[in-house]
């Protein structure tokens, strides 16, 4: 019954697809966020203080229909992407465009972007207000949009239906009634409920045990061709994101190192990141074992990140020219990548070679 | 792939779950189990009905002085609970007098958790230089000790209950307002309230479907505490003569007049005390299982 009800809603959406199938649902250009570090109150008077830099300048783009993986060491900005994306906290600078239109502008007011964006948190308990019933819960966001309460309500039954909770009895139910799987199903159905275009899962099922994680992720699937969605899918899961994701987003310090479609990224990463970031995943193919070393310690400290490339510090294929010229995130065909060995005309010795025609 | 959609008609079969009972029913359900809090309501609902039916229920009027009958003790034929100075039957100046003495607790204290409310919860969602404005301004009135301002206002302001009740008041709203901005500042970082504004919501909104449920609970329980304090107050605001005046019974007033009687009939002198004493540590348990009821995951 859902199914025939959504695509309803989804025909009678006056918000519907603008720029045409070749537009990127999302392009993010520029995007920085610096936090401001504590400062004493002499740092003030002098105009100083020191910015954590969780997110450094980030270009990329998100295709209508696709699911973009963003994966990255922890600290390396992805859930703070997230948040920009959802503007619960406000860029440094930057520009998000949303379908063609820039968010913020008149032509694209937040309140109506968000509409159009929803997130679904890591920790299903704390993302579920425990004095509302998930029906309220679920209901709450078309509300606010202006949608009736009997309608938001039915609207709210049917999403329970389609994420697999029966709505005659969960319904009514208390967060706290349920179990992880379950409240992930709700947070889900809510993130749904006002209709959104583009989904964001930050770490959506990395709290869920194996076998409920692969039964959301199978939901998630299924949700995203009835519902013609797109997703950012953020997780440290490498697993998980080659099985969800259409392109994938290696992200480290801040930046990005690497995007590509996802099979091809897996196989043959570009950047020395990816590689090291792919051989710390154990393989189940012994013929196939992990040989190159992972990358030991933690990524540098994102408040004096090094100079140059941010990863020199770590990488085995570093130069002394890696610590004095900034890589820029150059496409080759269908891939990105940020490295000087990818870089023509840089100084590295190795740029051009083919290290990793393997 | 198709197990998450068959889940729902697997599991038919299972008994229709009853339709789960909402928060404060719950609440009322482990306040039910909790013999101190039985105790302690139980205790309340006594005082409470001795006051509304005081006129009905005192033996002699309370006002009716004896210079013949001062300061009998306990027992005294026809005075249960013996006499005070002028000779007036304690057990019916203790039941009318507990009329004040709870208004004088309890009123204080329910205008002061409107307001604390509503400046703390403002504070703590506003955030920045509002809660900073705020906070700071409170924190002027919240250095003053409880009964030292107390004091200090109902002597600006003159004797009187209104007055009192106006200065306990005051005194009550900062620690309120701070107790609610601490417990919206947690409100405020959790996702739901975080998905709530992605959603598109607006603060009033938020805060009326997202934050006065989970943190007026909380402030609640922590003003019961203050009942306790208030009354406290109050009696001592009415000792040094800037509440309730003479004759009016009312428990502090009482313990004042008796206290020269203190080495004649210690027993008598000491039974105001005693009424405040029983209403307070009531009020304060009551809150205690309150808080612990609460307690979601427990």
């Amino acid at each position: 019954m859902s199914i025939g009800m959504s695509v309803e809603h989804i025909g009678a959406d006056p918000h519907g697809d603008r720029g045409g199938p070749a537009q990127p649902l999302l392009t993010v250009r520029k995007l920085v966020k610096h936090f401001d570090l504590k400062k004493s109150f002499v740092e003030t008077m002098m105009g100083g203080g020191k910015v954590v830099r969780a997110v450094d300048g980030v270009d990329f783009n998100v295709l209508k229909g696709e699911t973009l993986g963003v994966v990255g060491e922890s600290g390396c900005g992805k859930s703070t992407t997230a948040r920009l994306l959802m503007h619960l906290i406000e860029p440094s600078a930057g520009e998000i465009v949303f379908d063609g239109e820039t968010v913020g502008s008149p032509a694209l007011p937040l309140r109506e972007y968000r509409r159009q964006v929803q997130m679904v948190f890591q920790d299903s308990y704390s993302s579920l207000n425990p004095r509302l019933t998930i029906q309220d819960s679920i209901a709450f966001g078309p509300q606010v949009h202006g949608v009736g309460k009997r309608e938001s309500m039915t609207r709210a039954r049917d999403l329970l239906a389609r994420v697999g909770l029966e709505p005659s009895r969960f319904a009514e139910r208390y967060p706290h009634e349920l179990s992880g799987g379950q409240r992930q199903r709700v947070n889900i159905a809510r993130a749904l409920a006002s209709e959104p275009r583009l989904v964001i899962l930050d770490e959506a099922v990395s709290a869920l045990d194996k076998s409920v994680e692969a039964q959301v992720l199978n939901l998630l699937m299924d949700l995203k061709d009835e519902f013609g969605l797109t997703y950012v899918f953020i997780s440290h899961d490498l697993h998980v994101v080659r099985y969800i994701s259409d392109r994938v987003m290696v992200m480290y310090l801040g930046k990005v190192a690497e995007t590509g479609p996802a099979e091809a990224l897996f196989e043959h990463p570009l950047h020395p990141y990816t590689r090291a970031l792919l051989s710390s995943m154990p393989s189940m193919d012994p013929d196939r074992r992990t040989e190159e070393a992972p990358l030991a310690g933690d990524p540098p400290n994102p408040i004096d990140p090094p100079p140059g490339c941010r990863f020199h510090t770590r990488c085995p294929l570093a130069e002394a020219i890696c610590a004095e010229q900034t890589p820029t995130l150059a496409a080759t065909g269908t891939r990105e990548t940020a490295c000087l060995i990818h870089e023509p005309g840089s100084r590295h010795t190795q740029t051009g070679a083919a290290i990793y025609a393997s | 792939m198709n197990t998450t959609m068959s889940l729902p008609a697997k599991a038919p079969d299972l008994p229709l779950q009853p339709r789960s009972a909402g928060f404060w029913t719950g609440v009322l359900r482990k306040l039910m189990r909790d013999p101190v809090a039985i105790g302690a309501g139980i205790v309340l609902l006594i005082l409470v009905l001795m006051a509304i039916f005081a006129p009905l229920l005192t033996p002699h009027d309370p006002y009716q002085a004896s210079m013949l009958k001062r300061l009998k003790p306990i027992g005294f034929e026809g005075y249960v609970l013996g006499t005070d100075e002028l000779g007036r039957d304690m057990l019916s100046r203790l039941m009318v007098g507990a009329r004040l003495s709870l208004f004088m607790g309890i009123t204080p204290v329910l205008i002061a958790f409107v307001i604390g409310s509503g400046i703390g919860i403002l504070a703590g969602y506003a955030g920045g230089l509002v809660n900073t404005l705020i906070m700071r301004t409170i924190d002027v009135l919240y250095a003053f000790p409880s009964v030292l301002l107390a004091i200090a206002l109902s002597g600006a302001l003159g004797a009187g209950i209104g007055n009192a009740l106006l200065s306990l008041t005051i005194v009550f709203i900062p620690p309120i307002a701070r107790v609610a901005e601490s417990v919206t500042t947690q409100v405020r970082g959790r996702d739901y309230v975080e998905a709530a504004r992605a959603s598109g919501a607006g603060a009033v909104t938020i805060v009326r479907v997202h934050v006065l449920g989970n943190v007026l609970g909380p402030i609640f329980v922590y003003a019961t505490s203050l009942i306790a304090v208030s009354m406290i107050l109050a009696s001592g605001l009415s000792f040094l003569g800037l509440g309730v005046r003479p004759p009016e019974p009312e428990w502090g007033l009482m313990l004042n007049t008796l206290r020269t009687a203190i080495y004649t009939q210690p027993l008598v002198a000491a039974l105001p005390g005693a009424m405040i004493f029983i209403t307070s540590i009531s009020f304060n348990l009551l809150s205690d299982s309150l808080r612990s009821a609460m307690d979601v995951k427990a």
